[in-house]
């Protein structure tokens, strides 16, 4: 429970369904001491947050337990995070949480506690599925909150635990529900920041926490010509084209991050296009391992609409994809979730954009 | 389900006679104690009444006992008071650094007024070392504040000791005996302690309300200004039926305080002998002969407190484990880490504390419920050291 209207409406519905409910908050925040208490308010996860949880639970006559994270998701989320700048990728923590903090460490504690499954307000289906025999994950009805990107890494016995009832509701629907039950979070905005740096200016984040991977270096084009100076890689995403502080005649965008050489690539609008890509750490869902090339629709971000794709696996358990067309800024470190339509095969980590 | 509550450290159940003696008060006795007529001097008396109860627990005279809103707030007006009133004398302070949070962020708070404040360590049992106590004090000291029983171990310190040290070096003697007093005998004359802390709800008493024993002639300022009631060192209009609680509290624990020691000390003795027998890898915390009856802190190899205190809470049974912060999820004690304990140790630590309402069926039952979860949880082998 975050204090947000989907894990108390997931709550909710839980307990009406005759569930044994638990409430739980992971803390993941550190503790503040002497900081002023408005750095705090609002958003997810903070102390106001746990209070509104805490409020619905109390509402709901469920348990509530704050739960200390803040060892585990330092080590898992937070240093994955400026790991991955510092390398010169990007990264998404809300994958690397799901797979090691919220179905995994949590998923553990909830067993210690006899429970036999962890739910979540997340928008996706978990489904038994017998002609398959395994457990699926399938997108959720309402397709613009739909959140099975960042699930992809979920395994069976994962999946055997966990309990997502919101995938079968749309959002409006969710808050009217809010609405009807009383619970004080009906009207609470979404909150859309990465939930450890509250101020979303994760730039700042990564510039006070890992000074090391900020550093001034060359921008290149993709002849190697140096064409300025960038602030240090963190600052730059694969498609970028604002910022750079180059004059052109035509419009730049960053291709490429080499951290060994702490450059940044430019290149024209054709140079950011790609039709296929390089993907390993892979996660299937639909069967144990492909068995061979197969299509799917792919996603290469949260926000990116599925394109049709050939997957082809190798020996050493990577993958090649062919996009049917080009995409823009195929970004490495972000993942690649493969769809067959609202079912999810399975995902990868983006080695390779080209 | 059983439902067993073992928490007596963190709260007590008020005592019946206690409620009922509120009860009367607040349906009764109205009155501003302020007041110079006829309602008010019916409070006045409730209310001295109640002073005379709770000087008596403490070997204090009624005069130097002033009403607070509870411990943390006489552990305020204890330090800042004194600190604040003695700057010129000297700006130096000792505590220890198992202290309740009450002393030690009042300290801190001083800190930032200028004072310097030195935490004395502890040794493997939690108690404070007189040599380093020795060492400490110099000309500038000006207050010792050292907790009279640990609340998270049960250690009881050497109070008698530490003053006689202090008021050599012409330092007074503060002592937080929140968790002491009602479990073990306290006298103020006898300890010599310049000031006390004590608060209603650790002794079946109610919630909010609390003293502070200032010793007469002791030079303290007010933290909380007004129309100068208790002597002028806490304003505001007296809590009476608060006030009623405590005495009868106090009144209470003075008459059954050797039976209640016995009863602790007997009930736990015979749940450590169980959960040792029962559970393998379990240390105790805390010195085996001096500490508080009721205590018993343990530290169970392998198993996360956080775990095994949720894990009992859905059993049905209230322990401690850690403290909480801010906001409300358990970190490792302060108090464990300043005797020593490995981080391991530190995380897997749990705290119950006996009261006078648990029985030998409450203890069988709890630990039953320990061994079961404990064998659940390392078969799960969640989170402890090393996930």
């Amino acid at each position: 429970m975050s204090g947000g209207v989907d894990s108390s409406v997931t709550a909710a519905l839980l307990v009406q369904e005759g569930y044994d409910v638990i409430g739980a908050t992971m803390q993941t925040w550190p503790d503040l001491g002497d900081e002023v208490e408005e750095v705090r308010q609002g958003g997810c996860c903070s102390i106001s947050a746990v209070d509104d949880a805490r409020r619905v639970a109390d509402k709901l006559g469920i348990p509530y337990y704050v739960l200390n994270f803040k060892e585990n998701f330092q080590e898992r989320v937070i240093d994955y995070f400026l790991r991955e700048y510092t390398q010169g990728r990007t990264p998404n923590p809300c994958i690397a949480c799901n797979r090691y903090v919220k179905f995994d460490e949590l998923l553990r504690r909830a067993r210690a506690l006899d429970a036999d499954y962890v739910a979540t307000g997340h928008y996706a289906k978990v489904e038994r599925d017998e002609a398959l025999g395994r457990f699926v994950l399938r997108k959720s009805v309402d397709r613009g909150k739909d959140q099975t990107y960042a699930l992809y890494n979920l395994t069976q016995s994962q999946l055997a635990h966990t309990l997502m009832p919101l995938g079968y509701y749309e959002k409006t629907v969710t808050r009217r529900i809010a609405r009807e039950l009383g619970l004080a979070t009906a009207n609470k905005p979404d909150s859309q920041e990465i939930c450890f740096v509250l101020d979303n200016d994760y730039k700042r984040f990564v510039a006070e926490k890992a000074p090391e991977a900020v550093r001034p270096g060359p921008i290149m084009d993709t002849r190697g010509h140096v064409l300025g100076t960038h602030t240090g890689l963190p600052n730059y995403t694969v498609g970028q084209r604002r910022g750079l502080g180059l004059a052109a005649e035509k419009p730049l965008y960053v291709v490429d991050l080499l951290p060994e050489q702490n450059a940044l690539v430019v290149g024209s609008g054709d140079e950011v296009l790609s039709d296929r890509l390089e993907a390993d750490d892979l996660n299937w869902i639909a069967f144990e391992q492909p068995d061979g090339p197969f299509a799917a629709e792919a996603k290469i971000r949260y926000g990116a609409t599925p394109v049709p794709c050939l997957v082809t696996p190798r020996s050493d358990g990577s993958v090649h994809v062919d996009f049917s067309r080009p995409l823009r800024a195929i970004t490495p470190g972000q993942a690649v979730v493969f769809y067959q339509g609202d079912l999810v095969v399975g995902g990868g980590t983006i080695q390779r954009g080209r | 389900m059983r439902r067993v509550y073992m928490d007596h450290a963190a709260t007590t159940p008020m005592h019946p006679e206690v409620v009922t003696a509120m009860s009367e008060a607040m349906a009764g006795v109205f009155g501003n104690p302020s007041s110079l007529h006829a309602w008010g001097r019916e409070a006045r008396k409730a209310l001295e009444e109640a002073r005379e109860k709770v000087a008596a627990l403490i070997g204090a005279e009624p005069g130097e006992i002033v009403f607070t809103g509870g411990g943390t707030e006489a552990d305020n007006l204890a330090i800042k008071g004194v600190a604040r009133a003695n700057r010129e004398r000297g700006r130096h302070i000792i505590t220890s650094a198992v202290e309740h949070h009450a002393v030690l962020h009042a300290c801190g708070d001083l800190e930032k007024e200028g004072f310097r404040v030195t935490y004395l360590p502890v040794d493997g049992q939690g108690r404070v070392s007189l040599d380093a106590l020795s060492e400490s004090l110099s000309d500038e000291t000006i207050l010792v504040s050292i907790m009279a029983a640990n609340n998270e171990v049960g250690t009881v310190q050497p109070i008698a000791e530490i003053a006689r040290l202090a008021h050599e070096r012409g330092a007074y003697l503060h002592t937080d005996a929140v968790q002491a007093v009602g479990q073990i005998p306290v006298d103020v004359k006898e300890w010599d302690v310049d000031l006390l802390s004590l608060t209603g709800h650790k002794f079946y008493g109610p919630k909010g309300v609390g003293a502070l024993y200032v010793r007469r002639r002791t030079r303290v300022l007010p933290v909380i200004s007004g129309g100068g009631q208790e002597r002028g060192l806490r304003s505001g209009t007296q809590n009476v039926p608060g006030v009623v609680g405590l005495g009868k509290a106090a009144e209470l624990a003075e008459a059954e305080l050797a039976g209640r020691a016995r009863h602790a000390a007997a009930l736990r003795q015979r749940l450590w002998e169980g959960i040792q027998r029962r559970v393998p890898g379990v240390v105790l915390n805390g010195p085996p002969l001096e500490r508080l009856p009721g205590n018993l802190s343990l530290s169970i190899a392998g198993v996360e407190g956080e775990m095994l205190l949720l894990n009992l809470d859905y059993r049905g049974i209230a322990v401690s484990a850690g403290s909480a912060c801010a906001a409300g999820s358990l970190e490792p004690s302060h108090v464990l880490r300043a005797m020593g304990l490995p981080r391991e140790t530190a995380v897997g630590s749990l705290r119950l504390s006996l009261g006078r309402d648990n029985t030998e069926e409450d203890v069988d039952y709890v630990i039953d419920q320990v061994a079961s979860a404990v064998e659940k949880i390392r078969s799960l082998q969640v989170g402890a050291a090393g996930h």
